[in-house]
């Protein structure tokens, strides 16, 4: 250990196969740059299905190694930099099916606005590849390595219809005040840093496991604490960090918001649930409150904007803010009970909301998608007026789509927001489960405009202008797929429930 | 193992619903054989369920099991008894005869599938034994029902619709929080684990008397709002005014049902103790009803309207009935839930034939239809007359019963619902003499009479009407056992006594 700096600089150990989703993510994200950038145009739909294959290859060998950690158990890779438990690879498999739904539609997209090219799909690699660190980072450094990697693609994404104004002001929009976010972060991170003398989460938490009796140095650790939720809720959207969501979420090319209303959703929580419960567990009572009044204003806020917006993709985004707000919910719960050995249910029920929520994002936003029609404008009410008329199976897709993201029964959003109010009942918080389904009603009221719209609603004067809907394949690959996963889950829920119970088994040091 | 009957019930209507949704579109007569052919498979099935209920054994009764979701203590739990089973065969007659006699006027082929599915959630509804069963199913008939009114209703469809919808969605956010929390407390008050199993919580599980409280006011406002009570009851009137024809039929006749039900299942057998608490509170909320919903109901100009409000008055006596909690009272409130389904089904049956006719429901724009068609004034005064409670038809029998039932425990509410009657006579009255008597002005000299398939659906109605009036007593003989166990349940968890009656009544001697 007492080498002279400069005489021999020893890396850390890597186990090659621990990271290999990470490997096989950025390698093809690499490889499809490269060789993209070297070799003509490919052939139609190509790059696309390049980039489905890396996420599902990504997705295999994360499975396999969930198989791996079952029998010999979690651990830390490169120099306790990374952890390797079923968190992390619950987390990389939600985030790499994402990428391969969302590649499908993208793909339909980009040809249809004429853009067809391999950025998009690069960019969609390379936040993966920050999703995925931020979901294993056992570092506070390499969490905020991740949080930028995935952040950057997003500002590059969000802008990366070249002949839309609206989408590079989304850009920009998003960039400058993901830039203010990440400075909290950061700072949040120096002021731990300052607090611990560490940035790893097992020294911080060992110190903090070492300092319990004495005097702490406070305030260094509360303001680092306050900042660095600062810094996550506004990577997930919570109210009153949520002011970007709208704007970006409506400029931004639709597939792309998709991407970002499910991956970096995930993403974040992941992070913040791995941070406040396994970093922090000793300020659990610090920052509960914090997170009780995040949610609860998260929930109330953005169920009661929704309903004034005209706009489907601002009201979605809107609703992404809502959901936010009962993921929320079960950051609160797994609170009450952050580092005792018998975890509530608190962490599982938001491990579960993750993947069902993803799943709903991504396909609701695949059929606004094919709905915008070319020129990605048509996001208003009108355009899914008689759509149940034009395109039944359409309609039908994204009203089970809209009920599911409304809880109604036999669906997966049922199943997510029982999952979340079990958990918060079970540590007797009754006032916020009220309140968000209280909320939940208002934001059903949001659902249901749009359904009126694709059913009842008489046409208007200039609707027969409007272009016809197109339902490419791909995207329709992607709706069927969301809209079964949905229906399947609701009324077979079980198995999904085990494996975010199995998934809360985090590596504790 | 034995066949799967009631599961049977809920499965049908549901794969039928899918079949239909993906028929082809060209051939709608198919679309409409196949939904009939459904539709009576289920009502045979309940009716064979009728048939083969024993009426010795006062518990559940073809009960199945199946565990759904292990980690959540969450089974498939279904069982039928004399306060479910009647209400699951009004279901199981009612759909056939509305896909029979109700033409939607456009596209059958979603009508269809909509009608089927809510017939698949109401089945669910009145045989889950399992609370997290019983929400899905009652949440899931809320999507149905919103797509039968926004889709076929009349003008202001959205509005009704948009406003059934989230006021019963506001009754259920609260009731799945009660759910659940009634589910996760049972682990430390007696079940042991967490359990969503009705039978289970009723037996084993006894909560502390403000807990239990808190949790029977949260399910029940999810009721309170279904059924409606006073003052929840605002949606009604318009969902009722502008739905389709068979959309109220439903509505009326089974949807409401889920409420009273409810209060019944969820309510007194569950929470016994809170149940009892909160007496007071129901019994003056539903007196309020009573009263409020037939001089609401006189002063409207549309018979529509009419007939919803004299729903919000019926419905007052079954939670009056429910409430006071007595075996009579209760077998009334039970018998009540089915009378008022099939008379008010029927009322709304009439009305829409009217509307089909005339395209208006103003009660000032109908005069003389007497002298027009006398059998369709016939058909209308004998659902009429049931609806009041006279002697001889079947509405007699349930308030009949309430009535005498409750006056032993509630004495002083007990008489002002009476006076509820006479209003009821009143508003009907007053509308009928309105509608049907007199000279017929031009418009409606040429009121076309009572078509054969018209006919062929409303006899099923008038036939139940008088044979319930006339011969209550098989319809009793199931009901009462299973509500005297209901009953001595109550007095086990409480130590509540039902006041003796002082001249033993039971069903064949109230026959009049």
């Amino acid at each position: 250990m007492n080498t002279l700096p400069g005489e021999t600089l020893q890396g850390p150990h890597i186990d090659w196969f621990a990271i290999s989703p990470l490997l096989v993510l950025l390698g093809g994200g690499m490889f499809l740059l490269v060789a993209a950038a070297l070799t003509p145009r490919w052939p139609k739909g190509m790059y696309a299905t390049f980039c489905a294959t890396v996420a599902a290859a990504a997705t295999a060998v994360s499975m396999v190694l969930w198989h791996k950690v079952s029998i010999h158990g979690p651990r830390l890779l490169v120099g306790n930099a990374l952890s390797l438990d079923h968190f992390t690879l619950f987390i990389t498999i939600i985030i790499c099916v994402a990428v391969l739904l969302v590649s499908l539609v993208t793909d339909d997209y980009l040809r249809r606005e004429k853009l067809d090219g391999p950025e998009v799909y690069g960019l969609f690699l390379m936040a993966a590849i920050g999703g995925v660190v931020m979901a294993g980072a056992n570092d506070l450094i390499v969490l905020f390595l991740g949080l930028e990697v995935l952040s950057i693609s997003l500002y590059v994404l969000a802008a990366s219809h070249r002949r839309r104004s609206e989408s590079q002001e989304s850009g920009i929009k998003y960039f400058v005040l993901g830039g203010f976010s990440s400075a909290f972060f950061l700072y949040g991170i120096a002021l731990l840093y300052g607090a611990t003398g560490s940035t790893n989460y097992t020294r911080i938490l060992a110190t903090f496991n070492d300092t319990v009796p004495v005097v702490r140095k406070d305030a260094l650790v509360l303001a680092g604490v306050a900042l660095l939720i600062v810094g996550l809720a506004f990577k997930v959207g919570a109210v009153p960090f949520h002011f970007w969501t709208p704007d970006v979420y409506q400029g931004a090319p639709t597939p792309v918001t998709a991407f970002m209303a499910s991956i970096g959703k995930v993403a974040a929580f992941a992070a913040l649930l791995r941070v406040l419960l396994f970093v922090l567990p000793h300020w659990r009572d610090d920052w509960r409150p914090a997170i009780w009044v995040l949610a609860v204003i998260t929930l109330v806020v953005g169920s009661t904007l929704a309903v004034v917006q005209t706009n489907v993709k601002r009201m979605l985004a809107y609703s992404s803010i809502s959901h936010a707000g009962f993921i929320l919910i079960g950051v609160e719960a797994a609170g009450h009970r952050a580092g005792n050995p018998s975890a509530g249910t608190g962490l599982s029920s938001a491990m579960l909301y993750l993947p069902l929520y993803a799943v709903m994002v991504i396909g609701t936003f695949a059929v606004v998608t094919v709905v915008s029609r070319t020129g990605d404008d048509a996001t208003d009410l009108g355009a899914f007026r008689g759509l149940g008329r034009s395109k039944p199976a359409l309609a039908l897709g994204m009203t089970v789509l809209l009920l599911a993201q409304a809880g109604v029964p036999l669906t997966s959003g049922f199943i997510a927001k029982f999952g979340v109010l079990e958990a918060a009942l079970d540590e007797h918080s009754y006032a916020i489960t009220v309140i968000a389904m209280l909320s939940a009603v208002i934001a059903a009221f949001l659902y249901l405009r749009i359904m009126i719209s694709m059913w009842v609603a008489d046409p208007e004067v200039g609707d027969e202008q409007r272009e016809a809907v197109r339902v490419p394949v791909g995207s329709a690959i992607t709706i069927m797929a969301a809209v079964g996963f949905t229906l399947f889950v609701g009324v077979v829920p079980g198995w999904v429930i085990s494996v975010s119970k199995h998934a809360s088994q985090v590596l504790q040091k | 193992m034995q066949f799967p009957i009631l599961a049977t019930l809920v499965f049908a209507p549901a794969l039928g619903a899918v079949a239909i949704s993906v028929l082809s579109n060209r051939r709608p007569e198919w679309i409409k054989l196949a939904a009939i052919l459904i539709s009576v498979f289920t009502g045979g099935l309940s009716i064979w369920v009728l048939s083969a209920f024993s009426t010795a054994d006062s518990g559940f009764q073809f009960v199945s099991k199946h565990t759904w979701i292990r980690p959540w203590g969450i089974s498939w739990h279904l069982g039928v008894d004399g306060i479910s089973l009647f209400l699951v065969v009004l279901t199981g007659v009612l759909f056939p005869l509305v896909i029979l006699g109700i033409d939607p006027h456009r596209d059958h082929k979603r009508y269809l599938a909509w009608l089927l599915l809510l017939e698949a959630g109401m089945m669910g509804s009145f045989l889950s034994l399992d609370l997290f069963l019983f929400f899905v199913f009652f949440e899931i008939v809320l999507v149905p029902m919103y797509f039968l009114i926004g889709g076929w209703g009349y003008d202001d469809r959205v509005y009704a619709a948009t406003k059934f919808f989230l006021y019963t969605m506001v009754g259920s956010a609260f009731m799945l929080v009660g759910i659940i929390s009634t589910a996760v407390l049972a682990k430390t008050n007696g079940a042991g684990h967490i359990t969503f199993d009705l039978v289970e919580l009723a037996d084993k599980v006894s909560f502390a008397a403000s807990t239990g409280r808190w949790l029977f006011f949260a399910i029940a406002i999810g009721f309170a709002v279904k059924v409606p009570m006073f003052p929840l009851h605002t949606w009604l009137p318009d969902a009722h005014t502008q739905a389709p024809t068979g959309g109220s039929i439903i509505l009326a006749g089974v949807m409401l049902k889920l409420g009273t039900y409810g209060l019944l299942r969820f309510g007194v057998y569950l929470f016994p103790e809170a149940a009892h608490y909160a007496r007071p509170l129901f019994l003056t909320l539903a007196v309020i009803g009573i009263i409020y919903g037939a001089i609401a109901a006189t002063m409207q100009t549309d018979l529509k309207r009419l007939v919803a409000y004299s729903s919000v008055a019926h419905l007052g006596f079954i939670v009056l009935g429910t409430f006071a909690i007595t075996t009579q009272s209760i077998s009334g409130a039970v018998m009540q839930n089915i009378n008022h389904g099939v008379s008010t089904g029927a009322l709304f049956l009439l009305v829409g034939m009217i509307y089909e006719r005339r395209h208006t429901r103003q009660i000032a724009e109908l005069n003389g239809i007497q002298k027009a068609a006398p059998i369709f004034a016939a058909g209308f005064m004998i659902v009429m007359l049931s609806s009041i409670g006279v002697p001889g038809l079947n509405g007699f029998i349930g308030e009949y019963l309430v009535l005498t039932g409750s006056f032993l425990t509630a004495r002083w509410w007990t008489v002002v619902a009476a006076a509820g009657v006479i209003l009821a006579a009143l508003y009907l009255l007053w509308a009928y003499q309105r509608v049907f008597h007199g000279e017929p002005d031009e418009n409606n000299r040429t009121f076309p009479e009572l078509k054969l398939k018209e006919a062929a659906v409303l006899l099923p109605f008038i036939g139940i009407i008088v044979f319930t009036g006339v011969y209550p007593k098989p319809m009793l003989d199931r009901i009462e056992p299973s509500v005297k166990a209901l009953i001595a349940h109550v007095s086990d968890k409480t130590g509540y006594v039902e006041p003796t009656v002082p001249t033993p009544v039971t069903g064949d001697e109230v026959t009049p």
